[in-house]
C-alpha cells in the first residue's frame, strides 16, 4: 500500500504571485506535494490551474514567492533545469511531434537521459549503440506498460485522440520523473478512455513511485484518483486537504456553483 | 520421424520432442518488442518446474485448472504443466463476462485458476462466491496486482521458481515426476472445452488423451506437418481450433507456435513470424481483402491497373497452378510476372508469404473470397469440425478443392447421412462426453458409436465431398412448403462487402424477412467517397442511402435464388438495418462471433413482428452491456424496406 510520508515534502510552494501587467493570475498561493502522492489542483474555468503547473516547471517564474524542489529552493528557474531536474508534465492540448511514430515520440523523452556526443550518435556504433540499445528498452517497457504495442510505428497524427494522450504520457514517463505533472490529462476523453487512463496514473504512481501533480475538470476521476487535492479560485486558494474534506468545503462548492449575492 | 506412435498423453510427447528436436524452437513470443525463442528442451524444463510448483500449491490428478487468458506463453505452459500432473486444464474464453465465467468455472468444479492479468482475476474474485472449490489463483502479469490479498494469489513465475528450487534441493523429485509422467495413460481426460453456446448454455466436451492424439496424428500426416513449420497461436484459447490446430499439432509435429504481442497487434506479427501453417475464420480473410480494395482504390493508376490487370491473370490461370493442372506457358510466364509485382508483395503485406498449408471453417466463405486468396498462390482449404470432434470431420485435400464443398472425411473419420438428413461421425478424436451431463451425451451419440452434429447436409454426386446446408434444426418451411435455411440465405448476404451479418426469418411465415447489419469498415468508406455525413454507427444505419444500397444488394441475392429451384420462394421480400451491431456480450452472438438465433428472435421479437404486419417503421430499445458489465439502453426508430422478388419460372414452380 502506498502511504506517502507526511514529512516527506518533494515540492514546496510558498506564497507565489503571479500576474500579467494588470490580470493577478495567482495570489499568494502556497501548497505542498508529498513524495509518493497524487495531488490535485482543481478550481473552475480560469482559476490559474494551468498558470500554476507552468510556474512549477519553470515556464512561468513567479513575481514573488518561491518554489522548494527536493530541498532547492528557487525563484527562476527554467523549463530545462526543471526537467534535469526531475519534473516531466504533459500538455492540455496534445503537444506530440505529429509526423513521428509513437515509439519516437516517447524516444525523444529520453533526450535528456542520452550522454554520447554527436560524433558517435552520427556512427551510431560502439557506445552510442549500445546507450541506443539501452534507451529502446526502456522505451519499450513504458510502451509493453501503456499497452499500446499495436501503435509502436504508427505516426502519432494518425491516432484517436486518446491514444495520443497515452503517448503524450508515455514520453513524459520516459523522463522518468520524479514529479510529473499532468495537464488535464482525461479532458476531450469518453467514458472509457477516461477509465483507462485512470488505471494507467494510479499504475504510474504505484509501479514507478511517481509522484504526480494532476489538473482535471471531472469531478468524480479527481476524488477518485487523488490523495489530497487543492482548490483555486481566481487565483487564490480556497481550500487544501483530503478529497472528502475538499468536498465538504462551503468556499469550493460556492467557487464552482456560485453563490446568490 | 517418429510422429506420435505410441505416445498416448501430451507430457509424454513433450519429453519426445525435446530428446528428438531439443534447440528447435517450441515456443516464441514478442518480449518488449524482440521476439524470444523457447527451444523444447527449454519449455520441458520450464514446464517440469511449473508442474512440481503446482503440486507443492495442492493440485493432484483429476483436479480442474481453469485457463482464462489471451494467448500467452504461460497460459500454454499452464496446460502443459496441468496435463504433466494429469490435472484437466479447463480454459474459458478471455472475453467472457463475469456470469458467463462464474457458470464455466462453477460447473467444472475447478480447483485453482490460472488467470493472465488483473483483469481476468478481478473477474474471478467477483465470482468467488459461486466457486466453493477453488484453492489458488495464479497470474501471470503482476501488474496492478501488488496491493491485493496473496493469500490466495500466487505469480505464475513463482511458481516455476518454486518449482525449480525444489527440484534442485530434492534429487529424487525429479525421478518422480518421470514416473508420474510415464504414469500418465491414455484414457485420461486431456481437456475440457466448453463449447460457444450456439444452442443455449455451453457444454464442457471432455477429450481424452489418446483420443486427441490420434486425431492430431492423422492430420499432421494429411497435411505434411514438420517440425519445421510454424504457427501463429492468436485464435482463442478456448476454442478447439487454437487448441487443435496450435497446441495438439504443435506437440505432435514438433512445430513452433508463435504467440502475438497481443490482440491488436496481430496483423504485424503474421508478416514478422511469416507462418508456415495457418487457419482463419472466412470472416478474417474478408475483413483482410476489405481493407486491401479499399487501399487499393486509394492508391495511384498506374499501380491500381496493374493489380487490376494481374488479378485477373490469376483468377484465369491461378488456381489451376496451385492445383498442377495442365497451363499454357504463355498463362505460366504472366503468371510469373504477377508473382513478382503483385501476387507476392501482396502475400507479404498480408503475412502470408511463407504460409504452405491454410484452413479456414466455422462458415461458409464466399466462393469470390476463397477463389481470390487462391488465385494469388495461398492454398488456402476448408474443413468442416466441431469441438465433439476435436475438430476435424472433413477436410479438402491438395487438389481436390471447392469452395461450395467442406471436402472428404479426414482420415479414419467415417461419416454418414441420417435419414433425417442429418450429418453423423465417428472419428478418432471424438469427445469422451459431456461434462457431468450423461443425458445430454446420451442425446448426442447415437446407439451405434456415432456423434450427431446437428448439422444438416449431403454428399455432393460430382465431387464426393460433404456439403453442410445449416443447423438441422433451423432449417424450417414457409407456409406455402418452400424450403428455408436461413443460414443458407444469410451466409449468401454476408458475401457482399456492406453486409456483416444478417438474420433471416421465416419459419412457419407467409414470406422471408432479412435483419441486416452493415459492415462498418466497408460502408463507412463508401460514405466518405460519397461525402455522406454521420455521426455514429446507428446513424450511418439508418440513412436512406444506406438502406437503398443494401436492397439493391438483397434484390441481387433474390435473382440468383430465383434459379435455385428448391429455395427460389424463400426470397427475401422485406429487411431493415439494425442500429447496432450484434454482440457477444449482449449474448446475441457466441465468443465465437455467431448468430444465437433464437435469442436475437426472442429479443427483437417486437422488430420481427413489424416485419409482418406490413409495418413501415417500428420503434426499438434494447438493453445493450458495455465491455465492464454495465448496461445501458439504446433506442432507435428502424425503417422496413419492401424488395420486388424475381418471378419463378414457370416450369421450375412446378417442379417445386
Amino acid at each position: 500500500m502506498r502511504l506517502p510520508d507526511v514529512s516527506d515534502v518533494l515540492l514546496r510552494v510558498e506564497s507565489v504571485s503571479l500576474a500579467f501587467g494588470g490580470v493577478k493570475a495567482l495570489t499568494d498561493v502556497s501548497f505542498d506535494v508529498r513524495k509518493g502522492e497524487i495531488r490535485a489542483i482543481i478550481g473552475p474555468n480560469g482559476a490559474g490551474k494551468t498558470s500554476m503547473l507552468n510556474v512549477l516547471n519553470g515556464f512561468y517564474h513567479p513575481n514573488q514567492g518561491s518554489i522548494t524542489f527536493k530541498g532547492k529552493t528557487r525563484t527562476r528557474m527554467q523549463p530545462y533545469e526543471a526537467s534535469r531536474g526531475g519534473i516531466a508534465r504533459t500538455f492540455q492540448n496534445v503537444a506530440l511531434f505529429k509526423g513521428m511514430s509513437a515509439l519516437d515520440n516517447i524516444t525523444a523523452g529520453r533526450t535528456l537521459k542520452m550522454h554520447c556526443g554527436l560524433f558517435w550518435q552520427a556512427l551510431r556504433f560502439g557506445p552510442a549503440q549500445r546507450e541506443e540499445i539501452e534507451h529502446r528498452r526502456r522505451v519499450e517497457e513504458i510502451i509493453d506498460f501503456l499497452e499500446i504495442e499495436a501503435i509502436r510505428r504508427v505516426p502519432v497524427a494518425r491516432l484517436p485522440y486518446g491514444l495520443q494522450k497515452r503517448v503524450e504520457l508515455g514520453r513524459a514517463l520516459a523522463m522518468e520523473p520524479e514529479l510529473l505533472l499532468l495537464d488535464e490529462p482525461m479532458a476531450g476523453m469518453n467514458l472509457e478512455e477516461k477509465e483507462d487512463m485512470s488505471r494507467f496514473i494510479i499504475d504510474v504512481n504505484d509501479h514507478y513511485g511517481t509522484t504526480i501533480a494532476l489538473i482535471e475538470h471531472d469531478m468524480g476521476v479527481v476524488m477518485d484518483l487523488s490523495d489530497r487535492v487543492v482548490v483555486l479560485d481566481h487565483g487564490i486558494k480556497i481550500a487544501d486537504g483530503s478529497p472528502d474534506e475538499v468536498k465538504k468545503s462551503q468556499a469550493v462548492i460556492d467557487a464552482y456553483l456560485g453563490v446568490a449575492h | 520421424m517418429d510422429v506420435g506412435g505410441s505416445f498416448d498423453t501430451f507430457p509424454k510427447l513433450l519429453l519426445r520432442n525435446a530428446a528428438q528436436f531439443g534447440n528447435h524452437a517450441a515456443l516464441r513470443h514478442k518480449h518488449l518488442g524482440i521476439w524470444q525463442t523457447f527451444s523444447w528442451t527449454q519449455v520441458l524444463d520450464i514446464v517440469r518446474a511449473y508442474a512440481v510448483g503446482l503440486q507443492h500449491l495442492g493440485l493432484k490428478q483429476n483436479d480442474t485448472i481453469a485457463i482464462i487468458g489471451a494467448n500467452r506463453p504461460k497460459m500454454y505452459l499452464t496446460v502443459m504443466a496441468a496435463q504433466m500432473v494429469r490435472a484437466i486444464p479447463v480454459p474459458v474464453y478471455s472475453d467472457a463476462v463475469a456470469d458467463e465465467l462464474s457458470y464455466v468455472l462453477g460447473h467444472a468444479d475447478v480447483q485453482f485458476v490460472a488467470a493472465q492479468d488483473q483483469e481476468q482475476v478481478d473477474k474471478v474474485l467477483s465470482v468467488l462466491e459461486h466457486l466453493p472449490h477453488l484453492k489458488t489463483i495464479v497470474y501471470d502479469e503482476d501488474r496492478g496486482l501488488r496491493d491485493y490479498d496473496h493469500s490466495r494469489l500466487m505469480k505464475i513465475e513463482d511458481v516455476i521458481a518454486e518449482g525449480r528450487a525444489a527440484l534442485a534441493a530434492d534429487d529424487s523429485l525429479a525421478a518422480k515426476v518421470d514416473a508420474l509422467i510415464a504414469s500418465g495413460e491414455g484414457s485420461d481426460t486431456s481437456i475440457i472445452l466448453y463449447t460457444s453456446g450456439t444452442t443455449g448454455s455451453s457444454k464442457g466436451v471432455v477429450l481424452s488423451a489418446k483420443r486427441c492424439i490420434d486425431g492430431a496424428i492423422d492430420t499432421v500426416g494429411f497435411d505434411k506437418l514438420t517440425e519445421n513449420d510454424v504457427a501463429l497461436a492468436y485464435l482463442p484459447l478456448a476454442w478447439v481450433g487454437d487448441h487443435y490446430l496450435n497446441y495438439a499439432q504443435g506437440l505432435v509435429a514438433g512445430f513452433c507456435m508463435a504467440c502475438p504481442e497481443g490482440p491488436e497487434t496481430v496483423q504485424q506479427d503474421l508478416r514478422e513470424i511469416g507462418p508456415s501453417f495457418y487457419f482463419a475464420p472466412p470472416r478474417v480473410f474478408e475483413t483482410m481483402l476489405t481493407r486491401l480494395m479499399i487501399r487499393m482504390e486509394d492508391a495511384a493508376a498506374i499501380k491500381r491497373s496493374m493489380f487490376h490487370y494481374f488479378l485477373k491473370v490469376a483468377r484465369k490461370y491461378g488456381e489451376a497452378i496451385l492445383a498442377g493442372k495442365p497451363v499454357p506457358l504463355s498463362g505460366r510466364i504472366l503468371y510469373g510476372i504477377g508473382s513478382m509485382l503483385v501476387y507476392g508483395p501482396l502475400k507479404n503485406v498480408l503475412g502470408l508469404s511463407h504460409v504452405r498449408v491454410a484452413y479456414t471453417a466455422g462458415e461458409a466463405i464466399g466462393p469470390d473470397l476463397f477463389v481470390f486468396y487462391r488465385s494469388i498462390g495461398l492454398n488456402l482449404k476448408q474443413l468442416y469440425g466441431q469441438t465433439e470432434a476435436f475438430l476435424y470431420v472433413t477436410c479438402q485435400p491438395d487438389g481436390e478443392i471447392f469452395a461450395d464443398t467442406v471436402g472428404p472425411p479426414a482420415p479414419n473419420v467415417v461419416v454418414r447421412i441420417a435419414e433425417s438428413g442429418e450429418v453423423q461421425f465417428k472419428s478418432p478424436g471424438m469427445f469422451v462426453q459431456y461434462f457431468k451431463d450423461p443425458a445430454k451425451t446420451a442425446e448426442t451419440m447415437t446407439a451405434d458409436g456415432y456423434v450427431k452434429t446437428g448439422d444438416a447436409g449431403f454428399f455432393d454426386e460430382k465431387t464426393g465431398h460433404l456439403k453442410i446446408i445449416d443447423r438441422a434444426r433451423d432449417v424450417g418451411r414457409l407456409k406455402d412448403g418452400t424450403l428455408f435455411a436461413p443460414k443458407y440465405l444469410e451466409n449468401r448476404l454476408k458475401f457482399y462487402p456492406n453486409i456483416k451479418e444478417a438474420v433471416t426469418f421465416g419459419d412457419g411465415r407467409d414470406f422471408v424477412c432479412a435483419m441486416i447489419n452493415i459492415d462498418l469498415t466497408a460502408v463507412s468508406n463508401w460514405a466518405e467517397r460519397n461525402n455522406i455525413a454521420y455521426g455514429s454507427y446507428q446513424e450511418l444505419a439508418a440513412h436512406p442511402l444506406v438502406y437503398e444500397m443494401v436492397g439493391r444488394n438483397i434484390a441481387e441475392m433474390n435473382v440468383s435464388l430465383a434459379e435455385e429451384k428448391v429455395i427460389a420462394g424463400a426470397q427475401v421480400r422485406r429487411f431493415m438495418i439494425l442500429h447496432k451491431e450484434l454482440e457477444a456480450d449482449d449474448g446475441e452472438l457466441t465468443r465465437t462471433q455467431k448468430v444465437r438465433r433464437r435469442f436475437v428472435a426472442d429479443r427483437y421479437a417486437a422488430l420481427v413482428a413489424a416485419f409482418y404486419n406490413g409495418a413501415k417503421e417500428t420503434d426499438i430499445s434494447t438493453e445493450v452491456t458495455f465491455e465492464d458489465g454495465r448496461k445501458g439502453r439504446s433506442s432507435a426508430r428502424l425503417k422496413i424496406y419492401d424488395l420486388p422478388t424475381t418471378q419463378v419460372p414457370a416450369d421450375f414452380e412446378n417442379a417445386a
